[in-house]
């Protein structure tokens, strides 16, 4: 996102990375609390994921690459999407399933997709993005770039057979992709510790010889380390990388989900180490950035997540006759009415 | 045009050399279709064409490879895919259906996937149970798609190159006892439009509806037929979605019946999305209920006469037709 992230002695993040992360992870957390509101009133409907506690991740993936790099994810998408450059206002109206949604209304809350942005969905078959996301990179390889496709799954989707399948290929073929899991510790209700021996995720990269490794998901400046690493590995024709980022959902798996399956004690010790705290932290201590300053920020996000929302009341939905639009590129397809 | 005499194969594999010829964003990838020069000789000749980069050989993978292409799609290029036969692809199931035939609606039409997949569909022998079945109609259920299945050279190769250049998914399907088959191909280019049935053998008095290599039951009923002076008029749908019903109902608004000959299991096949098309259009001009013949409701067995219990046969269908006409006693 910025020309330089890091100052001159290349060890500490600038001043400017720390302020971009602070307002990004603010605004994905406020946009998030709003759309659980929403969701409450029943404006918002059907599944919905939300990334509250993840953050740190979109924060430094971003700092780590550029805007031609494709991203793809799985249905827990809000945060990256909005990362990725979609705005909140066309985001909330896609929660709200209205025509002015990133969307069109037509794909909702686990469908984000933004083409220009090159966000490549919002998916919602757990681990069917991984293979498309191998893809993106093919693409990339094939047509010449240098760009890298950032494909994230869930510790769940560590679990489907095509993962390997996917990471066998990749490594083959030397894709420019890093493979990001976002361990949040919990697939739906099952912990990660009960759906297999391997409890290290990024060691399952060991059984294809990619490089993979373990990060710490709560620092955006560990994302941002290892993603670069990674990216740079990529774009220099070294292939796939795995990076587990460990972190956590502060919230259940869906809006529907209680989080019964684990203690209040385990997300209050997650929450000590906040990613948004932390780098208004940093911002105070370190940057002497003043109170005014941040509280211009938090003014800002607030004012964008309240206009996201009123864009989205006041949007239309979808006309009938969208029914039958986006399902084929011919425009004249004979479709069955009977 | 001048034409000349080729086999199946090499029509499928002009089709796609032209076309890759034509396009560099196109490629084809699946198992043995390179070195191996493809497991049935379609692909010969194109690795040494166009290099590694283009024609691609793959593990066993079909999952693993067709979301590959599919992400590729995605992201500008246009992928032929490549399965061995088409029982294979339902490994990869969840990328044609989940992915590939979703995308443009999902993502409010920012992101479509121009891809064809293609292969071998159906029986070829006795192969047994699990390489034995007919793959159209379940494809054909799922909207995003299209879906192609061709009986001779010259539909292949004009209806490929148009599944190469169009700008949806589609599903290709062909017949391992088809590719040694010859036809006549013209010299020069020509295109087949997806979603245009053709009237194989004109007649008066039946409509016989097949594709595939059920073409071969349905044509030779009709020389069976022809023998005892009964008229059939063949119709090869070569485009299962969008089902081109038109030129059924113009044959049958002119016989007055109609037999459909299939290798799809019966439920929910494609005779039966047919027969209800025909029943609402074209009530007033049956003659008689629309009739079908399918493969048994039930797997395909290895034995020699379980296989022929199972497929659909001619002379099955003569008696079918005669049942239709009231001819049978």
């Amino acid at each position: 996102m910025f020309v330089s992230t890091k100052t001159k002695d290349a060890t500490r993040f600038t001043k400017e990375t720390y302020l971009y992360w602070y307002e990004l992870m603010l605004l994905l957390r406020r946009f998030e609390e709003k759309a659980g509101q929403l969701y409450g009133m029943q404006k918002i409907r059907g599944f919905c994921h939300l990334y509250i506690g993840q953050e740190a991740i979109a924060a430094g993936c971003m700092t780590a690459t550029r805007p031609e790099d494709p991203f793809i994810t799985a249905y827990r998408d809000h945060g990256l999407a909005i990362a990725k450059g979609i705005s909140a206002k066309s985001c909330m109206a896609e929660l709200f399933g209205k025509a002015t949604g990133c969307s069109k209304g037509k794909g909702g809350s686990m469908h984000f997709f933004g083409h220009k942005e090159r966000f490549f969905g919002g998916h919602g078959i757990v681990g069917g993005q991984i293979g498309p996301g191998a893809g993106l990179a093919f693409a990339e390889q094939y047509k010449g770039t240098d760009n890298v496709s950032l494909t994230f799954f869930g510790d769940g989707a560590a679990r489907q057979g095509v993962i390997h399948e996917t990471f066998n290929l990749a490594m083959l073929w030397k894709l420019p992709v890093v493979f990001i899991c976002e361990n949040n510790y919990y697939a739906m209700g099952t912990s990660v510790e009960r759906t297999s021996n391997v409890i290290d995720i990024y060691k399952l990269a060991d059984g294809y010889e990619m490089p993979g490794d373990s990060v710490d998901g709560m620092s955006p400046e560990a994302v941002h380390e290892s993603v670069a690493r990674a990216v740079k590995r990529a774009r220099e024709g070294g292939g796939p990388t795995l990076l587990e980022i460990k972190t956590y959902r502060y919230k259940g798996h869906s809006m529907s989900d209680p989080a019964k399956y684990r203690t209040k004690e385990e997300v209050e010790e997650y929450k000590e180490r906040d990613p948004i705290d932390y780098t208004l932290g940093k911002l105070q201590n370190e940057f002497q950035v003043s109170e005014e300053e941040i509280e211009k920020i938090n003014e800002r996000v607030k004012h964008e997540v309240e206009e996201a929302v009123q864009f989205a009341e006041e949007s239309p939905f979808p006309d009938a006759s969208e029914l039958l639009k986006d399902i084929y590129v011919q425009k004249d397809y004979p479709f069955i009415m009977d | 045009m001048a034409s000349r005499v080729i086999q199946f194969r090499e029509a499928l594999r002009e089709a796609m050399v032209e076309e890759m010829r034509r396009d560099d964003r196109v490629f084809l990838m699946g198992e043995e279709v390179a070195e191996y020069n493809g497991a049935y000789k379609v692909s010969q000749g194109m690795l040494e064409e166009f290099g590694s980069k283009r024609v691609i050989d793959t593990p066993i993978s079909e999952l693993g490879f067709s979301g590959i292409a599919v992400g590729a799609a995605q992201n500008g290029l246009r992928p032929i895919v490549e399965y061995m036969t088409w029982n294979f692809a339902v490994l990869s199931l969840d990328q044609i259906l989940n992915t590939a035939s979703k995308l443009l609606a999902m993502s409010g039409g920012q992101v479509g996937c121009p891809i064809v997949f293609r292969g071998p569909n159906g029986s070829a022998g006795q192969l047994g149970a699990q390489h034995s079945t007919a793959f159209e109609n379940l494809y054909a259920n799922i909207p995003g798609l299209k879906v192609i299945s061709v009986s001779n050279p010259y539909d292949a190769k004009g209806l490929l190159k148009s599944a190469i250049r169009d700008d949806d998914p589609v599903v290709f399907m062909e017949s391992e006892v088809m590719y040694g088959e010859k036809g006549e191909v013209p010299e020069g280019e020509y295109l087949i439009p997806i979603g245009k049935a053709d009237v194989k053998r004109p007649g008066t008095d039946i409509t016989l509806v097949s594709f595939n290599k059920m073409m071969k039951v349905a044509l030779g009923a009709a020389e069976e037929l022809a023998k005892e002076g009964i008229s059939a008029e063949v119709i090869d749908l070569r485009t299962i979605r969008p089902l081109d019903w038109m030129t059924v109902l113009e044959s049958v608004k002119k016989t007055n019946r109609l037999v459909i000959v299939e290798e799809q299991w019966p439920f929910g096949s494609i005779s039966s999305e047919l027969a209800y098309r025909i029943q609402k259009e074209a009530f007033d001009y049956l003659d008689a209920p629309v009739r079908r013949i399918t493969s048994a409701d039930a797997p395909m067995h290895y034995a020699p006469t379980l296989v022929a219990a199972y497929l659909p046969d001619i002379a099955r269908t003569v008696n079918l037709v005669k049942e239709s006409m009231y001819l049978n006693k």
